[in-house]
């Protein structure tokens, strides 16, 4: 018999409202539906009817508040080129070391998040604990750990001082020291091996029809990446190559832990970046117009359209931007985030699986936004209401009869 | 203070009603080790109907409008409303927007609200928001 488990839009931990509608025979899922925009604020709309282009940058810095670097770098990158704005070299490479500082932060999050799905909270924790290392970092280097208020048109608007370079050294030192422990963790332990292996499959022909982006597709072993494919800001001279899994283990299968190794190795990527970028940053000015009136009524006179894509933590960012000659807003804004691409591959990877996986696979797309709390499963009219613990209930206790 | 003032153990549940994941992000690290509020049995629940504190994130979507008030209803007294986030306080940055239903007080008229301020707040702030919810919590326990 077949029924239908709505889940969401209410769920504790660290989740944005969404709702899915699973359809069930037993516990093998057989159809799965999205229904988004609980979470729509309109942002857009308030770029093109209520804000300067300046104020939009710190709007767009709050359509994501993980990853709060990659939207306001990407909507500066559209408008730098709408109006023909170039930012000194010392900025670019300032851009790129925010950047990869927070795909640190990103991917670690992610780590402890997928770890509490499967039931492994302890996990959760020292994950969490590594991760308060770089928020120092951002927090020494922007004055705030989660939103940074740090681009600006043409520049950035705080230098990375000599001082914090050797403290920035430091952390990339731990983070070195760490990886080996990280690794070892999520890639040897036998639960999550179990957990994780052949679960959630999306294959490289249905992630390239789907045009999945960033370490979803890569798991899959397409070689895309915007920083290798279309470099932007300084990645011209980093050389950055897409990660597929088989750089690791030699094979790829598409599945949840090769999404975990993915990430793993950008973690490992991105400290690299960082170090190199250190030694070679140039010295020099960080913006190119100080006065942000006078930048203002640059862009207010500009006229043109531009599109700049972003590789994003979650994958390729995508903002459009029109400015119009006397219009005091941005003209036209679009945005696409990577997580909107990224869900329909939800179908693909749950089909066939159990409930017990909806947590780790879904969480294995790294979502913006996720599910699980209040769950009605209606079978034979009576109504069963599963909440978010009876869920992860449900994921422990397959853990455990894995184990035996 | 703190010892006596710990004997009973908040349980939070966490309403995302719209919100950027800054404030939740910075929720689950004031959890997590660095801060770690659970030594003092603060702890997020999966259900309203085990919560002494409700935290709300976000500037309440009209999507989500009369599912915050449903939680709001489905959580036992005594209880209180942590509003975390700037948001969740007078819309910030979000403010005029067509899809806004918020701020939280035009929701749930006449609740037991504490204000943790901030975009998003430091997970220190978050800790005294909770602190200043179970003094009033005890308060009322003595009436």
């Amino acid at each position: 018999m077949k029924y239908e488990v709505p889940i969401g839009p209410i769920h504790p931990a660290l989740k944005e409202p969404i709702m899915l509608k699973f359809t069930l025979e037993g516990e093998r899922i057989v159809d799965v539906d999205v229904i988004a925009s609980q979470n729509h604020r309109g942002i857009e709309w308030i770029g093109m009817n209520r804000n300067n282009p300046v104020q939009s940058i710190y709007l767009s810095e709050r359509i994501c508040g993980i990853c709060n670097f990659c939207h306001p770098a990407c909507l500066v990158m559209a408008v730098e080129e709408a109006a023909g704005i170039e930012s000194p070299e010392r900025a670019e490479y300032i851009r790129v070391i925010q950047g990869e500082l927070e795909r640190i932060h990103s991917h670690l999050l992610w780590a402890g998040v997928a770890a509490h799905e499967l039931g492994f909270d302890s996990l959760l924790h020292y994950v969490w604990m590594v991760r308060e290392k770089v928020m120092d970092i951002l927090e020494l280097i922007n004055g705030n750990r989660v939103t940074k208020a740090i681009i600006m048109y043409g520049g950035v608007r705080r230098d990375i001082k000599d001082e914090h370079i050797p403290k920035i050294k430091r952390m990339l030192d731990y983070y070195k020291q760490a990886f080996g422990k990280l690794a070892k963790l999520f890639l040897e332990d036998k639960t999550i091996k179990m957990r994780t292996r052949e679960i959630g499959i999306l294959p490289y022909e249905e992630a390239i029809k789907l045009a999945t982006v960033g370490p979803t597709v890569r798991a899959s072993g397409v070689k895309k990446d915007v920083r290798q494919d279309m470099p932007y800001f300084a990645y011209p001279d980093f050389e950055v190559k897409a990660i597929t899994p088989d750089m690791l283990t030699g094979e790829t299968i598409g599945d949840t832990y090769d999404r975990i190794i993915v990430r793993l190795l950008e973690v490992k990527q991105s400290i690299e970046i960082i170090e190199q970028a250190l030694d070679e940053m140039p010295p020099g000015d960080i913006l190119a117009e100080p006065k942000i009136i006078k930048l203002i009524n640059q862009i207010k006179k500009a006229e043109g359209e531009a599109v700049a894509r972003y590789e994003a933590p979650r994958g390729e960012d995508i903002h459009y931007v029109k400015l119009k000659s006397g219009f005091e807003y941005l003209y036209a804004w679009k945005v696409r985030a990577p997580t909107y691409i990224n869900i329909l591959s939800w179908r693909p990877m749950l089909l066939d699986m159990q409930i017990a996986d909806i947590p780790i696979v879904a969480a294995s797309i790294d979502p913006c936004l996720s599910c699980t709390n209040r769950v009605v499963i209606v079978r034979n009219n009576k109504e069963e209401i599963l909440t978010a613990d009876d869920l992860h209930r449900l994921s422990v206790k397959k853990t455990r009869r894995l184990l035996r | 203070m703190i010892p006596k003032a710990f004997k009973r153990a908040l349980w939070v549940f966490h309403v995302n009603s719209g919100s950027c994941n800054g404030c939740d992000i910075e929720i689950i690290a004031a959890l997590t080790p660095r801060y770690d509020v659970e030594r003092f049995g603060i702890r997020l629940v999966g259900s309203p109907r085990h919560a002494d504190v409700i935290a709300f994130t976000g500037p309440v979507t009209s999507d989500m409008a009369d599912k915050v008030k449903r939680i709001y209803e489905q959580t036992p007294d005594p209880k209180v409303i942590l509003v975390v986030g700037s948001c969740g306080i007078s819309g910030g940055v979000f403010h005029e927007s067509y899809h806004l239903e918020g701020p939280i007080e035009k929701i749930i008229p006449g609740a037991k609200c504490f204000y943790v301020p901030g975009c998003p707040p430091r997970p220190e702030a978050i800790i005294q928001g909770v602190i200043k919810a179970w003094e009033f919590l005890e308060g009322v326990e003595k009436k």
